[in-house]
């Protein structure tokens, strides 16, 4: 530890740190535009220049390393002088068209020019200008406002891991770009925009829409996909306007994925807004009293065995714990949540979280993945994976197809029995990590994978009390958290294969679209309740317009089993209802009133329920006391090669589909590479 | 640089700095090759060039196999240049993200990422030069080749001439250097002289055009021209 004074507090922090670092903890601001925490340092802005005693001249603080004794002053006449300089070099070529500039009021450039910025300029030249370039379907430029603080080009390189930003030509003519023209390959790519301290980089669909004082802010959490980002949704009236990362050092970090960034256009398009009811074949617009006659009439006399309810893959806990409650109520056993078939194991809670935890990464020093490509199931995660890598002595092994992790990682094979060749490199590491996938899972010998994964995780020393290195990386945002309901066949209860091809008379999908909804049978009574027209709603002889994840408080479980809530940002549109409350409304149609009035009570049933969901952000200790593994026999998996999950990254469930800006992203990076594979 | 100094022909076209760096964007709008491979001559120069460097740094070797690039492509097609697929090439070789030798690539100055003229005519403009009368040295290429503005090649794929920076031989300026070497001592009749050698394809002998012994003074050393003997 280096103990050191900075305007006369006095301070102490570890050695190699920077002085800026000295300078934040003793409460103290410093500008900067290239020093960000999370990427390497640059010290090329020259903005946080500080004094430090001693020394000849101020000193660049993000690159300059602390000494015991050190004696900084970040406000003398000598530090305002020379950020004044600074600024108004920076000033130069910038074109200060802050009036027409959608980095205005939030641009770090602006809010620091009123600090240190003069108030005319002295440079009568003319300015340069440099032709904006072409980075993708997400991220607009407008390459004179840049600074050139080439965070986007650490943030490429070390962060997202694709090594395609750069700096080209010199001096006057330096420009920050791609050279080629091409989209950025990376999952990542919305986070560039974040990290643009000024207007240069921008996010496209969002160009000319809003200032940001005229938002309003709501926290919520990511749904789509298991990771559980937390996310501030901005919206301006009735409309979510833009979506964006907030800090959980945890989960996200500070970053988010495209598809969750980008997909809020699909929560304005193919909206359920009022009930519909099939009749004489065709759906035809009904009230909801209609609706619930419809399905009571359906219902009546129907045997519990006979009805069957499936939870979708965006679905709040809520909701969830509300439809199980119904369906207990109407004699019921026939619940699911595992539309994809995945041979989740809900035995025990570790058979099916991300035990490691996201942070724990961190801790862990070698890793094997098990048929999940994380760079498309969860980027953020992946980007996780790939900070650990940076810090070396972490080898990373996968099987399953041949993919670009973003790192370098050994192909082991594209068949399940290609994991013991891992086991030695596992076995030599002290916290090892196993991660299986959704892909894995999803095969007819799933159970005998996940139970082949867990024994070779128990065989390497993955599963101590003080380790857990068996993790499951789903792809759905409610799976964790419907697993945790027991959203699952009950006892003699059906799943959902057993429930299709004309299993039940009465299926009840929560926004479920992710089936094969051609198999349900013929004379199945479908309900849908959610929020888009996608393939379920498509089936359906009744459709209940629900809320989605932006428009209901809503408790979701990420794939590590960390609950998380996110809070109403907008109202559902037209007559559509948060979900608890419709399937409340409907229990009471059927004079069987679910026992509770308010959506705090549905929480205190959650708790109930499980007590997992008492506590937010909270997760346990994760180490394994009890190495006993999941059921399933890990000698019946087979030598089929492992496919995985997501294919096209933009477009995985309803949201998404009906998002005109991934679809954009559908065509600019999936189509080439589906093309390219044939 | 010369027009803000007032040079007698400074006003003349085509002499902003910005043309004599580059585009800054990629070579795309230039013919730019298809395809790009290692000769034998330079994968020998090439094996050599990367013993230097340990494994794990042999990304240390852009400069000179950029260089190896440039000298194929004048044995080749005449034109030292280096074309955006042979970056991608070096890039493979070293193991590098392909922008990671852009950046150099389109960085220095001595790499060219256009296609330029048989003989690359690089004028030190910088004081010493200037002082010297670079300008007449200008003004004979300018007059010999027919080219107007810098980074211009002439009709017949001759000669490209660019401006340059301090060349580091000021004792001997006004320099030129063409291709590889320096030419030094010139006016303008010995730089006409010197363009028309090298139009009928002969090779000058680097160096001094005045007879010079590298920075000796003119007409021999003044100086230390005696050697002292011992206990004299």
């Amino acid at each position: 530890m280096a103990k050191l004074t900075v305007d006369g507090t006095e301070v102490e922090v570890p050695n190699g740190a920077s002085v800026l670092q000295a300078c934040e903890a003793a409460g103290v601001e410093i500008p900067r535009f290239c020093y960000h925490e999370r990427l390497s340092v640059a010290g090329n802005c020259r903005m946080c220049l500080v004094e430090v005693e001693k020394a000849p001249k101020p000193v660049a603080s993000c690159a300059y390393p602390v000494a015991d004794g050190m004696v900084v002053k970040t406000d003398t006449a000598v530090v305002r002088q020379a950020r004044r300089g600074v600024m108004e070099f920076l000033l130069i070529n910038h074109p200060l068209d802050c009036p027409i500039c959608d980095q205005g009021g939030e641009c770090d450039l602006q809010d620091q020019a009123y600090s240190y910025g003069m108030d005319h300029s002295r440079f009568a030249e003319n300015k340069r200008a440099v032709k904006d370039k072409y980075l993708g379907p997400l991220v607009k430029t407008f390459m004179t406002r840049c600074i050139h603080c080439t965070r986007c080009i650490r943030f490429s390189s070390e962060v997202a891991g694709v090594a395609e930003m750069g700096a080209t030509s010199r001096g006057e003519n330096m420009e920050v770009g791609t050279y080629i023209e091409k989209a950025l390959t990376t999952e990542l790519s919305g986070n560039l925009i974040d990290i643009c301290p000024v207007g240069a980089l921008l996010n496209k669909p969002y160009s000319f829409t809003a200032r940001p004082w005229e938002l309003r802010k709501t926290d919520s959490v990511d749904v789509h996909d298991a990771l559980g980002s937390n996310i501030r949704v901005d919206a301006r009236g009735s409309e979510v306007l833009r979506i964006l990362p907030r800090t959980n050092e945890d989960v996200n970090e500070e970053w988010l994925g495209d598809k969750s960034r980008f997909s809020h256009d699909g929560l304005k398009r193919r909206r359920l807004d009022k009930p519909w009811v099939r009749q004489d074949g065709k759906l035809r617009p009904a009230s909801w009293p209609e609706a619930f006659g419809a399905i009571a009439a359906k219902l009546k006399d129907l045997p519990g065995e006979r009805i069957g309810a499936v939870a979708g893959d965006l679905c709040d806990a809520e909701s969830m714990v509300a439809l199980k409650d119904l369906m207990a109520s109407l004699g019921s056993q026939d619940l699911d949540c595992r539309q994809d078939g995945a041979a989740l194991d809900g035995g025990r809670r570790d058979f099916y979280t991300f035990n490691t935890t996201v942070a724990g990464i961190e801790d862990a020093d070698a890793i094997l993945l098990v048929g999940s490509n994380p760079r498309r199931e969860a980027p953020v995660l992946n980007a996780r994976i790939r900070k650990r890598l940076n810090h070396g002595g972490y080898p990373v092994a996968y099987v399953g197809q041949p993919a670009d992790l973003t790192y370098a990682a050994r192909h082991l094979g594209d068949g399940v029995a290609a994991i013991e060749d891992a086991a030695e490199m596992l076995r030599g590491a002290k916290r090892p990590m196993v991660i299986v996938g959704q892909g894995a899972l999803r095969r007819p010998d799933g159970a005998a994978i996940l139970a082949a994964a867990w024994a070779l995780a128990a065989s390497v020393g993955a599963l101590t009390p003080e380790w857990h290195g068996f993790n499951v990386l789903h792809t759905a945002a409610a799976r964790v958290g419907a697993l945790d309901l027991g959203f699952l066949p009950g006892l003699g209860g059906k799943a959902l294969p057993a429930m299709l091809g004309g299993g039940v008379d009465l299926l009840w999908l929560l926004g479920a679209d992710e089936f094969d909804i051609a198999a349900i049978g013929a004379n199945t009574f479908v309900v849908y309740q959610g929020h888009h027209g996608d393939r379920g709603a498509a089936r359906a002889d009744v459709i209940l317009p629900g809320a989605a994840y932006t428009e209901k408080g809503g408790t979701y479980v990420n794939t590590e089993g960390r609950v998380q809530r996110g809070y109403v940002a907008v109202q559902p549109p037209g007559e559509a209802r948060e979900d608890w409350a419709i399937l409340r409304a409907f229990s009471a149609v059927l004079g069987k009133p679910l026992p509770y009035d308010s959506i705090q009570e549905v929480r205190d049933r959650l708790a109930a329920v499980n007590p997992v969901f008492k506590t937010l952000q909270e997760l346990p200790h994760r180490g394994c006391t009890d190495q006993a593994g999941p059921s399933g026999d890990p000698a019946g998996v087979d030598r089929e090669p492992l496919l995985p999950a997501v294919v096209n990254y933009y477009q995985t469930n309803a949201i998404n589909r009906a998002s005109a800006t991934m679809a954009e992203c559908t065509r600019t990076y999936v189509t080439p590479m589906l093309q390219a594979a044939e | 640089m010369s027009e803000h100094l007032g040079g007698p022909h400074g006003s003349q076209v085509g002499l902003g700095t910005a043309e004599n760096i580059g585009d800054g964007s990629s070579g795309e709008g230039a013919a730019q090759p298809a395809h790009f491979a290692f000769d034998e001559a330079s994968e020998a120069e090439i094996a050599s060039i990367l013993t230097k460097y340990p494994p794990s740094r042999k990304a240390s070797g852009v400069l000179p196999l950029l260089y190896v690039v440039q000298g194929q492509m004048r044995r080749q097609t005449g034109s030292a240049w280096v074309p955006r697929v042979a970056m991608d090439v070096v890039a493979a070789r070293l193991e590098v993200p392909p922008i990671r030798v852009y950046e150099v690539a389109t960085f220095y100055l001595m790499f060219n990422t256009n296609p330029i003229g048989r003989h690359h005519l690089q004028v030190c403009g910088t004081t010493p030069c200037w002082l010297r009368g670079s300008e007449e040295v200008t003004r004979a290429c300018r007059d010999e080749t027919g080219i107007k503005g810098w980074r211009q090649t002439s009709d017949d794929g001759m000669f490209t001439m660019s401006e340059v920076e301090c060349l580091g031989a000021c004792v001997n300026a006004p320099i030129l250097q063409v291709d590889d070497d320096y030419y030094e001592d010139l006016d303008y009749d010995r730089t006409v002289a010197l363009l028309q050698a090298l139009r009928r394809g002969e090779k000058p002998q680097p160096g001094s055009v005045i007879g010079r012994i590298t920075s000796a003074p003119e007409g021999g050393p003044t100086t230390l021209n005696t050697i002292p003997i011992a206990g004299e």
